[in-house]
C-alpha cells in the first residue's frame, strides 16, 4: 500500500528537460521509466530516463532499457523500475493504453505509479505533476478484460474509482541545497520566471473548452449507442416472452387435443444475444472530462485572482492621476 | 593575455544537478567523478542541456576511465534526444590536475573543442563554484608544445518551464525535512503576491530614507523606479471596470459550466448503472418462466 510518493528535485528537473524537449520537436506524448526504492508505504523516485519515441521495434525499446538499467548500476543509480511517467496537456491523459500499461507494470511490482506530467501547464508556469495507480476494482477488471456494462456494475467501478492519486513530495538533499542557493544568485534575471502571472486567458481556455466540448460529444455518442442497445436487448426479451406464451399456449391446446407437445426450442438459437457495448470508452471519457472540468475551474480561479491583483495597481494610477492634475 | 576566447557557456540546471547526484553517489573512496556533458554549439555559444557521469579511477600517473561506458551512454542518449551532442566533459572538484589533460585528450578526440566545465561539490571555498575552460594550444611551433587551461564565461540558462520547476525545489531549503509538496495555482498566486508586496514595502523604505536624506539618492534606482511606476498601463478607469468585469464573468460562467458538467457526469453514471439493473431484472423474470 503506497501512501507517499516522494520525488527528488533531480528527477522534477529531468522530467521538465525531457517532456518539454520533446513537446517542442512535435511528439506530444513521451514516455519515461521512474527507478528507485520502495521503504514501507513510501514510494521514493530517485532516477529516471526517457524511453524511446514509440516506434515500430518494440524489441529495440527492450533492449534499450536493460542497457540503460545497467549502465546506471554501475554508476550506483537505484536500478529498480518502480513506475513510469508520460507527458500530457490539460488532463487529456486518460487512455485504455495507459490503463493497460499501468496494469503490466503493478502486476509486476506491486507498487508502480504512473506518474502524469502535464507539459501544458508547467509551460504556463505551474508545475503539475499527479501519481496515480489502478485501484484494485480496476484491476480485476482489466484482468477479466470484459468492459461489459454488466461486469463494470458487478465490481461497482465508476470513472471516479478507475484510478487513485497519490500524494507527492519532492526531496532534496543539502548538497542540492547548496546548489540552489548558488542557482538563485546565478540565474540573471531577464530568463523569466514570471509567466505564471500572465493575464491572458482566452487562449487557454478556449482549447480546454474545446477539449471538454469535443469529449462531451463524444460522450454523448456512445450514451445514444448505449442507449439503443438496452431498447434493442429490451424488445428481444419482450418477443422471447411472447413466443414462450405463444409456444406454452400451443402446447395446451396440442395436449388438449391428445397430440404431442412441440419439442422445446433452444431460444438462444431463434434470438441470438445482441453483443453488449464496451463500457471502457463511456468511463475514460467521462473520467477525461471530469478531470478537464477540474482543471478548468482551477486555470479560472488563479485567472480571477490574477485580475483581482490589477485592480488596486490600477486604482493607484487613477489616484495618482487625478491628484497630479 | 593573448588570444582571449571569445566563447560563452550556458549551464542549464539539470546539467547541474546531474553532477551534484553523481556525486553523492560516488564509489567509496572516490574523490572526484567526471562525466561527458552533451548539448549543441551554436557559433560563439555552448549550450550544454544534459550530461552523464562515468566510473573511473585516478593512480597516481594515470587515470582509468571506462571509455566503453561513456560511448554506450552516449549511443542510448543519443536514440532519446538525437539534436544533442557531446560538447565537453565536467569534473567535480576546484581544480585542474594532470589527470584532467589526459581525459581532456580524450575528449578532444570525441569532439571538436571541448570545454571542461568543474562544479565544485566539496565546498572548499564554501560556494558550489561553477567554472568553465577550454584548453588552447600553445607553445612553440615545431618544438614543445602544450594547452594552455583558459578560463571562458560561463552562465546559468534556463526555460521557462524550468524556471517553474526550480521555484518550486526552492521552497525545499526552507523546510526542515527538505520537503515540499506541489502547491496549487492559486497558492502560487497569492505567494507572488506576498513576495510583491514585500519587494515594495522595500522599495517604499528606500525612497522614504532617501527623501529624508538618510540615503544617497542612486540615480539608476530612480530610472528604474520611474520605469516601474510607468510599466502600469494608464487606462481610463470606466474602461478599465469594464474590462474587468467582463472578464470575471467570463472567468465565473466557466467554472458554473465545468461544475455542471460534473454533476451531469455524475448522473449520467447512475442512471446508465439503473437500466443495466433493469434490464437483468426483466431477464431475471424471464428465466423464471
Amino acid at each position: 500500500k503506497i501512501e507517499l510518493v516522494q520525488i527528488d528535485g533531480l528527477v522534477l528537473m529531468k522530467l521538465i528537460k525531457h517532456c518539454h524537449e520533446a513537446e517542442r520537436s512535435g511528439s506530444l506524448f513521451v514516455q519515461g521509466a521512474l527507478l528507485g526504492l520502495v521503504s514501507e508505504s513510501r514510494l521514493e523516485v530517485t532516477h529516471c530516463f526517457p524511453f524511446m519515441a514509440l516506434g515500430d521495434d518494440s524489441q529495440d525499446d527492450d533492449e534499450f532499457q536493460l542497457t540503460m538499467l545497467r549502465r546506471l548500476r554501475q554508476m550506483n543509480i537505484d536500478h529498480q523500475q518502480v513506475g513510469w511517467y508520460q507527458s500530457s496537456q490539460f488532463a487529456n491523459f486518460l487512455s485504455l493504453t495507459l490503463l493497460e500499461s499501468q496494469f503490466s507494470y503493478q502486476t509486476s511490482i506491486e507498487e508502480s505509479i504512473c506518474l502524469v506530467f502535464d507539459t501544458a501547464k508547467t509551460a504556463q508556469g505551474f508545475v503539475s505533476l499527479k501519481a496515480y495507480r489502478l485501484t484494485g476494482e480496476t484491476l480485476k477488471l482489466v484482468k477479466e478484460g470484459d468492459y461489459s456494462a454488466d461486469n463494470v456494475k458487478e465490481n461497482n467501478i465508476s470513472y471516479e474509482s478507475l484510478l487513485t492519486e497519490v500524494p507527492i513530495v519532492i526531496k532534496n538533499s543539502y548538497l542540492m541545497n547548496a546548489l540552489l542557493l548558488e542557482l538563485q544568485e546565478q540565474l540573471p534575471l531577464q530568463v523569466g520566471g514570471s509567466q505564471f502571472l500572465d493575464l491572458g486567458t482566452s487562449g487557454t481556455l478556449e482549447t480546454q473548452l474545446r477539449v471538454m466540448m469535443d469529449s462531451l460529444d463524444e460522450l454523448n455518442s456512445e450514451c445514444l449507442k448505449f442507449n439503443k442497445h438496452q431498447q434493442i436487448v429490451l424488445k428481444q426479451i419482450q418477443e422471447k416472452n411472447k413466443y414462450i406464451q405463444k409456444r406454452a399456449q400451443e402446447n395446451k391446446q396440442r395436449i388438449d387435443r391428445k397430440e404431442d407437445p412441440l419439442p422445446a426450442e433452444d431460444l438462444n438459437k431463434l434470438f441470438k444475444p445482441i453483443p453488449p457495448p464496451s463500457r471502457m470508452n463511456p468511463l475514460i471519457l467521462s473520467g477525461t472530462i471530469q478531470n478537464t472540468s477540474e482543471e478548468v475551474s482551477e486555470f479560472c480561479s488563479q485567472s480571477m485572482a490574477k485580475l483581482f491583483i490589477t485592480e488596486p495597481l490600477q486604482a493607484a494610477k487613477a489616484s495618482a492621476a487625478s491628484s497630479s492634475q | 593575455m593573448f588570444g582571449t576566447v571569445n566563447l560563452t557557456v550556458k549551464v542549464h540546471p539539470v546539467v547541474l544537478f546531474t553532477i551534484a547526484d553523481s556525486y553523492e553517489r560516488r564509489p567509496e573512496g572516490g574523490n572526484r567523478v567526471i562525466g561527458t556533458l552533451v548539448g549543441n554549439v551554436d557559433k560563439q555559444c555552448v549550450e550544454v542541456t544534459n550530461c552523464f557521469c562515468i566510473p573511473h579511477k585516478e593512480h597516481e600517473d594515470k587515470v582509468e576511465a571506462d571509455i566503453a561506458y561513456a560511448q554506450e551512454m552516449f549511443e542510448l542518449n543519443k536514440k532519446v534526444a538525437p539534436h544533442e551532442t557531446i560538447v565537453g566533459w565536467f569534473a567535480t572538484g576546484n581544480e585542474i590536475t594532470s589527470h584532467s589533460a589526459l581525459i581532456h585528450d580524450y575528449y578532444a578526440r570525441e569532439t571538436k573543442d571541448p570545454i571542461h566545465l568543474t562544479l565544485d561539490t566539496t565546498l572548499s571555498t564554501g560556494r558550489v563554484n561553477m567554472k568553465a575552460y577550454v584548453f588552447v594550444p600553445i607553445g612553440v611551433p615545431r618544438a614543445t608544445s602544450g594547452s594552455m587551461v583558459t578560463p571562458v564565461k560561463v552562465q546559468m540558462t534556463a526555460s521557462e518551464p524550468e524556471i517553474a520547476g526550480l521555484d518550486l525545489l526552492h521552497k525545499t531549503k526552507h523546510s526542515k525535512t527538505r520537503l515540499v509538496e506541489p502547491v496549487p495555482e492559486l497558492t502560487k498566486i497569492a505567494d507572488a503576491a506576498d513576495k510583491m508586496e514585500n519587494m515594495l514595502d522595500i522599495v517604499i523604505k528606500y525612497v522614504e530614507s532617501v527623501l529624508a536624506g538618510r540615503e544617497e539618492p542612486d540615480s539608476t534606482v530612480g530610472r528604474a523606479l520611474v520605469n516601474l511606476v510607468q510599466s502600469v498601463p494608464k487606462m481610463d478607469p470606466v474602461k478599465f471596470e469594464a474590462m474587468l468585469n467582463s472578464n470575471l464573468r467570463d472567468l465565473l460562467m466557466v467554472i458554473y459550466l465545468s461544475s455542471l458538467t460534473k454533476t451531469q457526469l455524475q448522473l449520467n453514471e447512475k442512471l446508465s448503472m439503473v437500466s443495466v439493473n433493469n434490464i437483468r431484472e426483466m431477464s431475471k423474470f424471464l428465466q423464471i418462466e
